[in-house]
């Protein structure tokens, strides 16, 4: 070391370095019984022009609609009609049974990667709910819910995943980096937040235009520990855009938990304090919370009073993706001990409730799901499925790059297509 | 009208005459631009078009595509290139991409402006020359203009492309053409017949390149300050040299090198950035693909040195006259 780099003598203490540490390991019993959890009647709804700093306390509290008896209560029941409930129980459904479905196709080898979102259903189908159709969503990878909360062809999202003939990306994209502009659906990016100044651009776009769309964006509590987020954060206060930032916080980015991304001394919700915006702080796995907070963030921007942020706090109940061991990392009975429950049960029991619900129908339209998804499948893998056969034109890949193809790319396509026709021939079609 | 000048008035059509074409950055707006190069076009065309930003290189790098995809034309200023850096994430992994990963349902039609370059005792981070890292970069344009007149036609063409393009801006002839000798008056641009920039619209194709003087006897590749400097020397030594001037880098006019060089049989290559892995390797390297035969001297590289850019010793570092003329002299030899 260095002379100039040693501790001088003194009598202070030795400082130390703090590494964070999840509560909970492997072997371990999580008891999450420290969490705070309000009263659904104990948060207020502030009026949706209140100022930041009279709001503050919405950042650390948690905003509530259903109690765990399924009863609909406080402030913030956004008090939907029987109709759009189970509309919403029935989205969060077919969520979670094309994630097991996929989720399977990919051990089966039929695709190389995927990534469930159990648990966090309500995230995505509640908050897309919640916005104008035509309002333009910036997700990252866990927001398959949007897609299908606005009835994107689940065939399409198939045919994405499994990089076939029917993809519309062509096979360029990883699975599950959808892209559907006529949804209001941007393209999914691998690296991570870059999507949160994106949609601040779009939403500034939307509001110097006089449009009246606003725009959402979803990243996971680790990601806003990138500089892209505050990048987003720092635009949007300055422009006051219409926009609407959702951190997913689901306690677990890859293996690192929350602690990691800055989890451990603040909740995420106050991010927006110290940019002057309103945070929510919202009981993720409560689906009228969900939509409750972004309705009110919606009116918000839509009525030029400025962006919110708004912490969903969850529990992401599967691994990271297919990729992923999670019994590696963290206690095994995490999921089933996180207090807030798990969103489609929660929806189940207050439709039954409201007596508009039973446990016959909530099977049925299982059922009727899992077929749905099972036929569908079967359509997609009529198109091929990954590594069996090259499903895209081969000059597809130096299509793109460019409005116009440059003569460098001319050149390299040609190089290719005479490699591929030494290979295969020169009568060969994608399969 | 000097380069500036040149500049300004291409915003200032483009803003007249598509309305989704914006103006964005680090004091472009009421104060018109560290260098001046944004001036009175707030004023002129409002302050949602033309408005300052955060210091956040990634935000106004990553704003400007949510814009494009909104249907924008952004034209975001990075006030000097060596802070494309902490936006850099945002050029190569977003913005080039967003057409080829979407299949284009999203294009990012954006014109990153900035200066570069050095020769005004910038220091480190005031006069790097970045345009070897953007021409690695799939999916963007990059173009360099070396005098007024192509800057304003290239800036044009460049707001006007549906692709990401990189627009870099030699600093040092902002303001008139630069011989390389630092210790002699700099003319101004008005002595130059590309002061004579038209009012009006007009645009230069990207992906030509120019021939700034006709010759027999060796092929100089340059783009921006260098040309100018390239230019001095031949003249002063005589030289019957051919100057390509390559205004974009990438598309790059592989068409014009080559047949100079299989004329010539001879190849100089003159960059201010630093020489490993510099855009001169890439030249070196296609013109040995394509005119080795033709070559009668290996091809030479004249380039900055691979340090950072030193502050008080900036002239040793500059390719100026010396460097340039002892390369021609090692390369006419033969």
């Amino acid at each position: 070391m260095p002379e100039t780099h040693r501790r001088p003598a003194s009598n202070l203490p030795p400082l130390s370095l703090h590494i964070p540490e999840p509560r909970y390991r492997p072997g371990d019993t999580p008891d999450f019984g420290d969490i705070d959890v309000p009263a659904v009647e104990a948060t207020p709804r502030p009026g949706e022009a209140t100022k930041p700093d009279a709001m503050r306390d919405m950042c650390y509290g948690l905003v509530r609609v259903l109690d765990f008896d399924g009863q609909a209560k406080g402030a913030w029941d956004p008090k939907l009609s029987a109709e759009r409930l189970r509309a919403m129980l029935r989205y969060m459904m077919l969520v979670r049974a094309f994630d097991d479905r996929m989720f399977r196709a990919q051990r089966q080898g039929k695709t190389s990667f995927y990534m469930k979102c159990t648990g966090e259903e309500a995230t995505s189908v509640a908050s897309t709910m919640a916005i104008d159709r035509a309002d333009m969503c910036f997700p990252s990878y866990r927001q398959q819910g949007i897609l299908i909360a606005r009835d994107y062809p689940l065939i399409q999202m198939m045919n994405q995943i499994y990089s076939n003939r029917g993809d519309h990306l062509l096979g360029r994209q990883l699975p599950i980096m959808y892209s559907a502009p006529e949804h209001g659906f941007f393209s999914v990016s691998g690296n991570l937040a870059t999507q949160y100044p994106q949609a601040v651009g779009w939403a500034m776009a939307s509001a110097s235009k006089g449009d009246s769309r606003i725009a959402t964006v979803w990243c996971g509590e680790g990601s806003s520990a990138e500089g892209d987020f505050h990048s987003a954060l720092t635009f949007a206060t300055v422009y006051n855009a219409p926009v609407i930032f959702n951190v997913v916080n689901n306690q677990w980015a890859i293996s690192s938990f929350s602690g990691f991304a800055g989890g451990e001394r603040t909740t995420f919700a106050a991010r927006a304090v110290g940019y002057g915006i309103a945070g929510l702080r919202v009981d993720g796995n409560d689906p009228l919370a969900v939509y409750a907070a972004t309705q009110w963030a919606a009116d918000r921007a839509r009525t030029n009073n400025g962006p919110t942020l708004i912490e969903h706090f969850t529990y992401r109940a599967e691994g990271h993706s297919t990729s992923d061991d999670p019994s590696a990392y963290r206690a095994a009975q995490e999921a089933s001990a996180w207090p807030f429950g798990d969103p489609i049960a929660r929806m189940k029991q207050h439709l039954i409730a409201l007596g508009e619900w039973d446990d016959a129908q909530h099977d049925a339209l299982r059922a009727e799901l899992d077929d749905l998804v099972k036929t569908t499948q079967k359509q997609s893998e009529k198109l091929g499925i990954l590594g069996h056969g090259m499903h895209q034109p081969f000059e597809t890949m130096f299509e793109d790059v460019f409005e116009q193809m440059p003569w460098h790319l001319k050149e390299q396509c040609d190089q290719m297509l005479a490699e591929q026709e030494k290979k295969f021939g020169p009568n060969w079609k994608p399969e | 009208m000097n380069m500036i000048e040149a500049i300004n008035s291409a915003m200032d059509i483009m803003l007249e005459r598509d309305p989704n074409t914006v103006v964005m950055g680090e004091d472009v707006g009421f104060f018109g631009g560290v260098f001046r190069a944004t001036a009175g076009l707030q004023k002129k065309h409002g302050k949602t078009r033309v408005f300052d930003t955060p210091i956040n290189e990634c935000g106004i790098i990553g704003v400007a595509v949510g814009m494009g995809a909104y249907g924008l034309r952004p034209v975001p200023e990075i006030q000097f290139a060596d802070y494309i850096y902490p936006g850099l994430d945002q050029l190569v992994s977003e913005a080039a991409r967003l057409r080829y990963r979407s299949a284009n349902d999203f294009i990012c039609p954006m014109t990153v402006r900035t200066p570069f370059g050095g020769g005004i005792f910038g220091g480190q981070t005031h006069s790097q020359s970045p345009e070897s890292i953007m021409t690695h970069i799939c999916g963007v344009k990059t173009v360099i203009p070396s005098n007024p007149y192509d800057a304003k036609g290239l800036l044009i063409a460049a707001i006007e492309d549906n692709d990401p393009v990189v627009f870099l801006e030699p600093k040092r002839i902002y303001n008139g053409p630069f011989s390389g000798y630092y210790d002699r008056p700099v003319e101004p641009w008005s002595k130059h017949d590309a002061s004579a920039v038209p009012e009006d619209y007009y645009r230069i194709e990207l992906g030509k390149a120019a021939t700034v003087r006709a010759g027999e006897a060796v092929t100089v590749l340059a783009y921006g300050t260098m040309v100018h400097v390239a230019k001095t020397v031949i003249e002063e030594m005589g030289v019957d040299a051919e100057i390509l001037d390559l205004r974009t880098l990438l598309p790059l006019d592989i068409d014009a090198i080559e047949t100079s060089v299989k004329k010539t049989g001879r190849c100089l290559i003159i960059h201010e950035a630093t020489r490993t892995s510099g855009f001169g390797a890439e030249l070196a390297a296609l013109v040995q693909e394509r005119c080795f035969y033709h070559l009668e001297a290996p091809v030479e590289r004249v380039t900055g040195f691979d340090t950072p850019y030193p502050h008080s010793l900036e002239w040793a570092y500059f390719p100026g006259p010396v460097r340039i003329a002892t390369a021609l002299e090692k390369i006419m030899k033969d």
